[in-house]
């Protein structure tokens, strides 16, 4: 609509999918939650399980532009619009989301992971509606980061966002997850990144090369709203910044 | 100061009832029979010759009305200072967002299709975007010179000074455009008949010079053109001149169809095609002594006056007569001048050139204080102007303003001594690094030098058949409280209750013309020609006997009415006559500038996140000199939304040019401040009176836009040791100048 309204987009029939309860649901089961396709940020914000278990995802409904947005948008229009730049969208690599499509054909589900196959792209059919978003509960003892990076504190499109989660044993990082939006052309899980700091201890020497390589990891572009290379720098530091969390979350308890 | 009954209190607005439950009419609230919508067909080059115009296949193009610059009646020109810009081009562009064509379509909606559907060929002629551009001459698009307009001010002996001085400190200082970004966008309604001639109805700051347009462009007397202001959401500058354009596009349309038309910009196109803020640069030379002591030294102050003159050779002016800043300087030369671009003309924004000159100067001075080695406090107080000295255009310091004084307060309000120690200390280790730095600055109200005689405002009071009293000025009202403090004015000086004044709507037929809405006047000078108006009613009542010495409101409303039952409508008016020791001279550019400076010291304190290299300003402290504070609420208002404004053009609001074309013409994409993006504000005044405004009142509308950009940059220097001098400052700019200074270190922390 935005798009629209912009004179970016052509005038052409479109249909409401908005107030079909179906869409609107948070479903929970012992091992997942099942969020409907068509709840608000403020149903995200408000849920008290995505409150307690899903944090970035809460964070991120949070950050998404004023309030009278977050009770109009929804996270199945985030996936849709697949702008790279989606705050909600990096908390669901993280979380290694999976998506129920459905069309006249029936329903499947496929993992979130690979769903946007370029800029704008995804993975869905032409007569495909995305129903439903599909977590795990199993990330209760996993340490959380999140950030966004914009242009100002509230109802700003992002310049760097992150969503993290890492587990730690004794000093050395068992599980990491880290998942970052707008350096991309989709939204971009560091799985390099991943794999250079796991099963080690965090030390000033992991913390660059962390940085170094998401910084290499990434495809940031100068555009209107930022530059390569801070965007370059910032995503670094951000990557540095959540693993001194991490590290300082294990000595706090 | 004394503070009477209604002056000096925070009275209730008097459109506020209106405007919060909605009765307030803007003119797109405003339909007439028959309306049409009306838009505009705009240039998409920034320079070239049109060669060919195709109206596209698919439209019912019979059902539209098709204006071009042959249909215009009179003058294709919008008639201001210099007539150099077209109604509507004809054969040639000069920017972006140059209006070739209007359209006007019952409706709207069929508008855009039809914008988009006409083709236009050009041969395009390279174009200049940058004021170094212009300078070169490499190409010619404006006069012999690209220049719209120079000044020189020159005092002492400038050239004597440089072998007598210990240091010679240079610096060159730069701001960016900004977008007004009042809440309403900008529009017009235009009707025409034969009879009475065409009648706009529109948001605006300026009906006598929309009057003053209108009747050239359509070549009609001054009586067969109306302007009527609408409820104004907002302006800050932004309606100052442009409005002319798009009543005139309006009239235009309206007198092609015979039917009234509606033009209402929408975001995109009023950010992209209105006025901005002048971009500008200013380099600073200046031989100090070791004691540091200024000497005297050269300024050069160039703005970007765009691809018309508009008003760009007065905000020159007021930019280089503020450039001095509140300081001595027995010998100065200041060089000045307006370039064209190929850039759509910059124009009115608050402040109006002094907020550009006033960055530089209060950089510079923090420079200065580095070079010589003392302390940003100390360097200001051993050169701020002290009575009986002259400013740069040898202007005599006749009131008994000590700003040493109005420092030290600031300084202790904001317990600016024992942040800094802290900061430094602080800073040693963390990821963020804090600083605090000041600005002290002045600002001039009023129009410069002859500007008021020139203008010779007029205003009227009426006494009413009812009994009120009614103040008639073409002073509009867009948010700053016009209507309040006029009608406060009237009801101290009659002794009346406030309520029992009134404001006229600001209609041409209706009210005399007490100048244009601008330069921090409206307060000071025309509320003290209203006050004098004012008086003129007492006199009038007294002499015909119908009150005595000592009335009261109840009698002096029966007064009214019986005088009007008895004699007809009472009007009375005043003009302004300028002071006779007043002495400008406008061909050396000297002599008295302004009849009143406001006087004022702001100090922010700010965080730098080494992180995100962002910078949030934590705490401000705005204290300002204005003579009297008529309306305490409104005053603070006007502070803390300046405060505001100005933060925004330092740290957040960056126009993204592309071909001379605004890139980021939405407010997602505009990046103005949030309310969480604002420090506390801590507004205090200091109320020294002022002989040439009403109740000792200076202007204060432009003031606070002027210092906060060089206080938070100051404070930025404090901060990272690293100076700026280049606004606005975005987080990546931050990281740019320590990545090359290897400040911030190619590991990550």
């Amino acid at each position: 609509m935005v798009q629209y309204a912009a004179g970016k987009l052509p005038a052409r029939k479109l249909v409401s999918v908005w107030n079909l309860p179906e869409l609107r649901r948070i479903e929970t089961f012992p091992d997942e939650i099942r969020i409907g396709a068509g709840c608000t940020y403020t149903d995200l914000r408000q849920n008290a399980i995505i409150r307690r278990e899903f944090q970035l995802l809460a964070n991120a409904a949070g950050w998404t532009g004023g309030i009278a947005n977050q009770n109009r948008g929804t996270l199945g229009g985030n996936i849709a619009n697949a702008s790279p730049a989606a705050d909600s969208l990096p908390a669901l690599l993280a979380y290694e989301a999976e998506l129920v499509l459905v069309s006249v054909r029936g329903e499947r589900r496929v993992p979130y992971v690979n769903f946007h196959t370029a800029y704008k792209k995804t993975k869905h059919a032409a007569d495909e509606l995305i129903r439903a978003v599909c977590l795990r509960r199993r990330f209760l003892d996993y340490f959380c980061y999140s950030r966004k990076v914009g242009a100002r504190r509230a109802q700003a499109i992002s310049k760097v966002c992150v969503a993290a989660l890492g587990r730690l044993k004794g000093p050395i990082v068992q599980d990491l997850r880290v998942a970052v939006g707008s350096v991309a052309p989709v939204p971009l899980r560091l799985v390099e990144t991943e794999l250079v700091v796991k099963g080690k201890a965090i030390d000033q020497a992991l913390l660059s090369v962390a940085g170094r390589t998401a910084t290499a990891e990434i495809s940031p572009i100068d555009d209107i709203r930022s530059t390569m290379r801070y965007r370059a720098k910032v995503t670094g530091n951000l990557v540095a910044e959540f693993l001194q969390k991490l590290a300082a979350s294990a000595k706090n308890e | 100061m004394t503070t009477g009954r209604i002056v000096g209190a925070s009275v209730p607005r008097k459109e506020g009832r209106d405007k919060l439950t909605g009765k307030a009419q803007y003119v797109d609230d405003m339909q007439l029979p028959g309306m049409l919508y009306g838009a505009t067909v705009r240039s998409r080059i920034p320079r070239g010759k049109i060669k060919k115009i195709t109206f596209g296949p698919g439209i019912a193009w019979d059902e539209f009305t098709v204006v071009s610059a042959k249909d215009i009646p009179g003058k294709n020109c919008i008639a201001l200072i210099v007539d150099d810009q077209s109604c509507l081009a004809d054969g040639i562009v000069n920017h972006q967002e140059e209006p070739i064509l209007l359209l006007a379509h019952a409706d709207r909606h069929a508008l855009p299709k039809a914008v988009d559907s006409i083709a236009i060929e050009y041969d395009p002629l390279p174009a200049i975007f940058t004021i170094e551009e212009s300078e070169s001459q490499s190409q010619i698009i404006w006069g012999t010179d690209n220049t719209f307009k120079t000044y020189l001010v020159e005092k002492g002996d400038v050239d004597g000074i440089w072998e007598r001085a210990d240091h010679i400190v240079e610096g060159e200082y730069t701001t960016g455009a900004q977008e007004q970004l009042y809440i309403e966008n900008n529009g017009m309604i235009a009707a025409f008949d034969p009879q009475h001639g065409v009648t706009v109805w529109g948001s605006l700051q300026c009906p006598f010079y929309i009057h003053k347009a209108l009747m050239s462009l359509c070549n009609l007397p001054a009586d067969k053109v109306r302007v009527v202001q609408m409820e104004t959401g907002g302006a800050f500058g932004g309606k100052e001149e442009y409005p002319s354009i798009i009543a005139g596009h309006a009239a235009l349309l309206a007198i092609k169809s015979g039917c009234p038309v509606k033009i209402i910009y929408d975001r995109m196109e009023d950010m992209a095609a209105t006025t901005k803020r002048h971009p500008s640069r200013t380099r600073h030379r200046t031989a100090v002594t070791k004691d540091g002591k200024i000497l005297g030294g050269e300024i050069e102050f160039t703005i970007d006056g765009g691809a018309y003159t508009t008003l760009s050779p007065v905000v020159v002016s007021r930019g280089a007569i503020h450039a001095g800043g509140p300081y001595y300087r027995p010998n100065v030369r200041i060089r000045a001048r307006a370039m064209a671009t190929n850039a759509p003309p910059h124009g009115a924004f608050r402040g109006f050139g002094a907020p550009q000159s006033l960055f530089a100067v209060e950089r510079h001075m923090n420079r200065i204080a580095q070079t010589v080695g003392l302390t940003p406090v100390e360097i200001r107080q051993r050169n701020f102007l002290k009575p009986g000295q002259t400013t740069t255009t040898e202007q005599a310091i006749r009131e008994n303003i000590d700003l040493e004084k109005l420092l030290d307060r600031a300084l202790q309000l904001s317990d600016y001594h024992s942040m800094k120690k802290r900061f430094a200390g602080e800073n040693a280790t963390g990821p963020a690094k804090k600083g605090i730095g000041i600005a002290a600055f002045l600002h001039g109200a009023g129009f410069t030098g002859s500007g008021e005689r020139n203008l010779g405002s007029v205003v009227e009071v009426e006494a009413c058949a009812d009994g009120s009293v009614r103040v008639l000025v073409s002073s509009t009202e867009f948010g700053q409280g016009t209507k309040t403090v006029l009608c406060q004015i009237v009801a101290e000086t009659l002794r009346i209750g406030y309520e029992d004044v009134t404001i006229a709507q600001a209609d041409t037929d209706d009210v005399p013309n007490s100048g244009p809405t601008v330069a921090s006047r409206t307060v000071m000078v025309v509320g003290k020609l209203v006050q004098s108006a004012a008086l003129g009613i007492k006199q009038t009542l007294t002499a015909a006997g119908v009150i005595r010495p000592a009335y009261s409101a109840q009698e002096f409303r029966a007064a009214c009415r019986a005088y009007v039952a008895a004699h007809g409508a009472l009007r009375s008016s005043a003009r302004f006559e300028a002071p006779s020791d007043v002495f400008w001279d406008d061909e050396k550019y000297r002599g008295e500038a302004y009849a009143a400076f406001a006087w004022a010291v702001y100090i922010a304190a700010v965080t730098v996140d080494m992180t995100t290299y962002s910078v949030s300003v934590d705490d401000f402290l705005a204290l300002q000199e204005v003579g009297k504070v008529l309306h305490p609420v409104l005053a603070r208002g006007q502070i803390a939304g300046g405060v505001a404004q100005a933060i925004g053009y330092t740290l957040y609001e960056k126009v993204v040019w592309q071909n001379g074309r605004m890139q980021n013409s939405q407010m997602t994409n505009y990046i103005m401040p949030t309310s969480v993006d604002l420090p506390p504000m801590r507004v205090f005044f200091e109320e020294m009176g002022n002989i040439h405004g009403a109740f000792g009142a200076k202007g204060i509308g432009e003031l606070p836009m002027d210092g906060p950009a060089p206080a938070i940059l100051n404070a930025v220097e404090d901060a990272l040791q690293v100076s700026f001098d280049s606004i606005p400052l975005l987080p990546e700019d931050i990281y740019e100048k320590l990545a090359s200074e290897a400040v911030v270190e190619t590991e990550f922390r």
